[in-house]
């Protein structure tokens, strides 16, 4: 692709929606680095007590039995953090991170969302209130839309999905943009201004192509085309840093994977969850050299709808439960700690006796980077973003 | 409504788009022409396609894993495993092909939908690797003869399949009071024997009662004890009896004793505990309120009208779960006639529409395949039990729609002036193609740009 291509791609987007070619205009005004944020969502429940062992707990081995992650130091054991907790040993890059105090672990959360539905559970912790289904938008979305207004008004989506479509997280009033990898031939421009033409009284597709041209030009001038072929959630997680790496790009990005749901053969230092959790920790190394200099003023934050049973269930795996881990990792994260207020493993610690007992609202912690990194207001925080969230109350001092 | 219109949403809301020439036959009597499609059990698939049944499968699949431990013994592991995988893969790309060319020859098309309705509200997902050799069976054994039958023999069939056990773990869930368990643990060999409540959480919440049925966990453990020992037959170790491939009841990992589900105390013994518990789920009545529910947003709105919903679920609890009779309340619901193009297609939706109005062959080994993977939407691939989602902002994304600009358009440089757009057009949207669309075609430079506006139209990305 050319650069004449561009600008003529550039101008049919523009063309396609006014509001759109106003905000084509504003972007060249970008001045000052912004943050970044990336929002990962870990669908099918992330195995909380086998991404961050709590190997410093008497009870843990017993309830793990053959999956147990051994503590540090131990053949195929985990990665040192504190006396308590260590992380799975595929999370290589995540330990680095904590080396480099740019990585904070909160252990025992969990969204206000207490049942074992994989589905609602993600609808909570995606649309941002107490109920599966309680809005039909997301939190991630109201909160660009209540990002302060000289950036709200800067000219482009504030926040881009890497998939073919938008996640509930990033559904509402903030236009964003969503992106994934095409192999496709690129059409003539003939062909697209008509097609542009054809959807001009269409409200919803002419917006719709509008968003998709101007980002499909994003990414094909970033450093995309000569990007290496990997796995494809390698290439979405180094699209996602190239998006945000740009002064003019997206402020937010939220990504998707699948594939935590371990009901049977979870394995443990190795095997099925070991090697899911090397394709995020990869991934993840992948997005940081992606970011480049922009590394430094980001903020990643990984969730999943809630956590699994304490115990091994009797197919090697384990079943829905309740609190998990959630990771705070970038380079603007004042990291280097554990984030719990441990209930422990002891059966009568054990919620439902069967489930790590949650302790620390997700919600909280999301808020925090959101007020500290993002400069959300704590007004539109407590109502808007997480309505009726007041109590609880922002996790400070993540941000460096 | 005029006649016209409804019979561009019978053909295309109802049905999977209208082929040439089904329009005319639809615009007489559209709600007849539906009905008439419901008469009889619904079509085999690609008859002549050489699909195979899923016990066969099975069997040559263990056969196979024979062969590599034999193998393992001898010094070389490898070839074997990735033997099963290719195959397997061979397997599901031939199952999505037929499936494909049935659903764009399909002449009764509205039953064709019915299948992959019920196929996606039962889904197994092929990203977990046993499933992917079996997937297409699944659909063939459990799901196609039973969408014209009841709901309690469609259930029935899904739950005992070797496909479900599989995907959602059942086949080797084990009562913690089972003799296996006990004698296990009187050998003091605790190892992998115990319970995985996967399946029995699934059919409440997805299958059956839906999310907001009624149960608490301690019906989902109560019911994971029953049907423990739903197994299938011929595998390794303590899973040896049984016929190879198919289900079966194992008496030795089956929960002793009494069990309550939703307050009801189920004292049976052995398979038939299970068994009179799915049957009461079938019949319960928040089962008929969720199925509603969702073929309403299948086939009516995203966010269907409560009184369609209640008629759809009242005709489910009047005939005692016989679907046909739920189809007609569906047909005969004048909501759904209200609104043309109230639906946003999904991917395969969109590619089946455009097939069948072009009239296109269905060619080579993974025509429908390599469509459905680009578009985003890999047959049985949802990646949870959920299934698919159904409403328009699960597929409407900006990127999404550029996919399927690039699908037209390489549909249209493929086939140039082979085909004659301005015709066509009118045979697939009818009353609801607009002069806007109409005028862009006829305005296009070439034959095959005209064939990439007809596919980009608004008009083809609903129904």
């Amino acid at each position: 692709m050319n650069a004449t291509t561009i600008d003529r791609r550039r101008f049919l987007a523009a063309a396609a929606a006014v509001p759109l070619a106003s905000r084509l205009v504003l972007a060249h005004a970008a001045a000052a680095p912004e943050a970044r944020f990336a929002f990962i969502l870990l669908r099918g429940a992330l195995d909380g007590l086998a991404a961050v062992p709590p190997c410093g707990d008497p009870a843990y081995a017993g309830l793990r039995r053959e999956i147990a992650i051994a503590p540090p130091g131990a053949t195929h054991g985990a990665l040192p953090l504190d006396s308590t907790f260590a992380l799975h040993p595929g999370l290589i890059f995540l330990q680095e991170s904590w080396r480099a105090k740019e990585l904070v672990v909160a252990h025992a959360v969990a969204t206000p969302y207490r049942e074992r539905s994989h589905f609602d559970g993600q609808d909570v912790l995606e649309n941002g209130g107490h109920q599966p289904h309680a809005f039909a938008t997301g939190w991630l979305n109201r909160a660009l839309a209540a990002l302060p207004a000289s950036r709200a008004g800067r000219g482009r989506e504030a926040g881009i999905a890497l998939g073919q479509n938008v996640p509930l997280a990033m559904r509402g009033p903030a236009p964003v943009a969503s992106w994934s990898p095409s192999r496709l031939a690129t059409l003539d421009d003939d062909t697209l201004a008509r097609i542009t033409d054809l959807y001009a009284r269409d409200p919803v597709l002419s917006v719709r192509l509008a968003d998709a041209l101007a980002t499909d030009d994003v990414a094909r001038s970033a450093a995309m085309e000569t990007a290496q072929r990997g796995a494809r959630y390698g290439e979405a997680l180094r699209a996602a840093g190239a998006f945000l790496a740009r002064d003019d790009g997206p402020q937010v990005a939220m990504l998707d994977t699948t594939g935590w749901d371990t009901h049977a053969n979870e394995g443990g230092a190795q095997g099925q969850l070991a090697s899911r959790l090397g394709v995020l920790d990869s991934g993840l190394r992948e997005l940081k050299g992606a970011l480049g200099a922009a590394w430094s003023r980001t903020v990643v934050v990984l969730a999943t709808e809630f956590g699994r049973t304490a115990a091994v269930n009797g197919t090697r795996g384990t079943d829905h439960g309740a609190g998990t881990v959630a990771f705070v990792v970038g380079g603007a994260v004042q990291g280097g700690r554990v984030l719990a207020d441990w209930p422990g493993l002891a059966a009568r610690a054990l919620r439902d006796g069967r489930d790590l007992a949650p302790t620390l609202d997700l919600r909280a912690l999301l808020k925090g980077v959101l007020h500290d990194h993002l400069q959300v207001a704590s007004a539109a925080l407590d109502r808007e973003v997480f309505p009726e969230s007041a109590k609880a109350l922002p996790v400070r001092d993540l941000v460096g | 409504m005029s006649t016209a219109a409804e019979a561009a949403i019978a053909t295309n809301r109802f049905g999977l788009g209208a082929r040439p020439g089904e329009l005319a036959r639809a615009a007489p009597d559209p709600r007849g022409w539906l009905l008439a499609q419901l008469r009889g059990g619904a079509p085999a698939i690609a008859e002549g396609a050489s699909l195979e049944r899923s016990d066969t499968i099975l069997n040559r699949a263990t056969a196979l894993r024979e062969a590599k431990r034999d193998a393992s013994r001898a010094g070389g592991a490898q070839g074997a495993v990735q033997r099963i995988g290719a195959w397997y893969r061979s397997l599901y790309v031939a199952e999505v092909q037929a499936r494909f060319g049935a659903a764009v020859a399909s002449e009764r098309p509205f039953v064709e939908r019915l299948v992959h309705f019920w196929a996606n509200h039962f889904a197994v997902s092929v990203d977990k690797a046993v499933v992917l050799g079996v997937a297409g069976a699944f659909e063939r054994e459990a799901i196609r003869p039973h969408v014209l039958g009841r709901f309690e023999d469609l259930l029935f069939a899904v739950e005992r399949h070797p496909a479900m056990l599989l995907y959602l773990d059942n086949f080797q869930s084990v009562g913690p009071d089972s003799p296996l368990a006990r004698r296990a643990s009187a050998a003091r060999r605790r190892r992998d024997l115990g319970l995985n409540e996967n399946l029995a959480r699934e059919i409440l919440e997805l299958h059956t009662l839906g999310v907001n049925g009624g149960y608490t966990q301690a019906d989902v453990t109560s019911f994971a004890h029953m049907i423990t020992g739903w197994s299938i037959g011929g595998g390794r170790g303590r899973l040896a009896e049984g016929e190879s491939g198919q289900f079966h009841f194992r008496a030795n990992l089956h929960e002793p004793g009494a069990q309550l589900l939703l307050g009801r105390r189920y004292a049976q013994s052995g398979c038939g505990q299970g068994a009179a518990a799915l049957r009461d789920l079938a019949r319960h009545p928040a089962t008929a309120d969720h199925l509603a529910g969702k073929l309403a947003r299948h086939f009516i709105a995203d966010d269907p009208p409560a009184a369609a919903v209640a008629r759809v679920a009242d005709a489910f609890r009047r005939h005692g779960g016989e679907l046909v009779p739920v189809y007609r309340a569906l047909v005969e619901s004048p909501e759904a006639w209200a609104t043309p193009l109230a639906k946003y297609k999904t991917p395969a939706d969109y590619v089946h529409s455009a097939y069948r109005g072009l009239d296109l062959p269905v060619d080579g080994k993974r025509s429908g395949l390599t469509a459905y993977e680009l578009l985003g939407e890999r047959t049985w691939s949802p990646g949870s039990p959920a299934g698919w989602p159904d409403r328009a902002a699960d597929w409407d994304g900006a990127s999404a729609l550029l996919k399927r600009i690039e699908w037209a358009d390489a549909v249209g440089e493929r086939l140039g002036d082979r085909r004659d757009a301005q015709r066509l057009a009118p045979a697939m949207l009818g009353a609801v193609l607009t002069g806007k669309t109409s005028e862009a075609i006829a305005r296009a430079a070439s034959g095959a740009q005209a064939i990439t506006l007809l596919l980009t139209a608004p008009e083809l990305m609903r129904r």
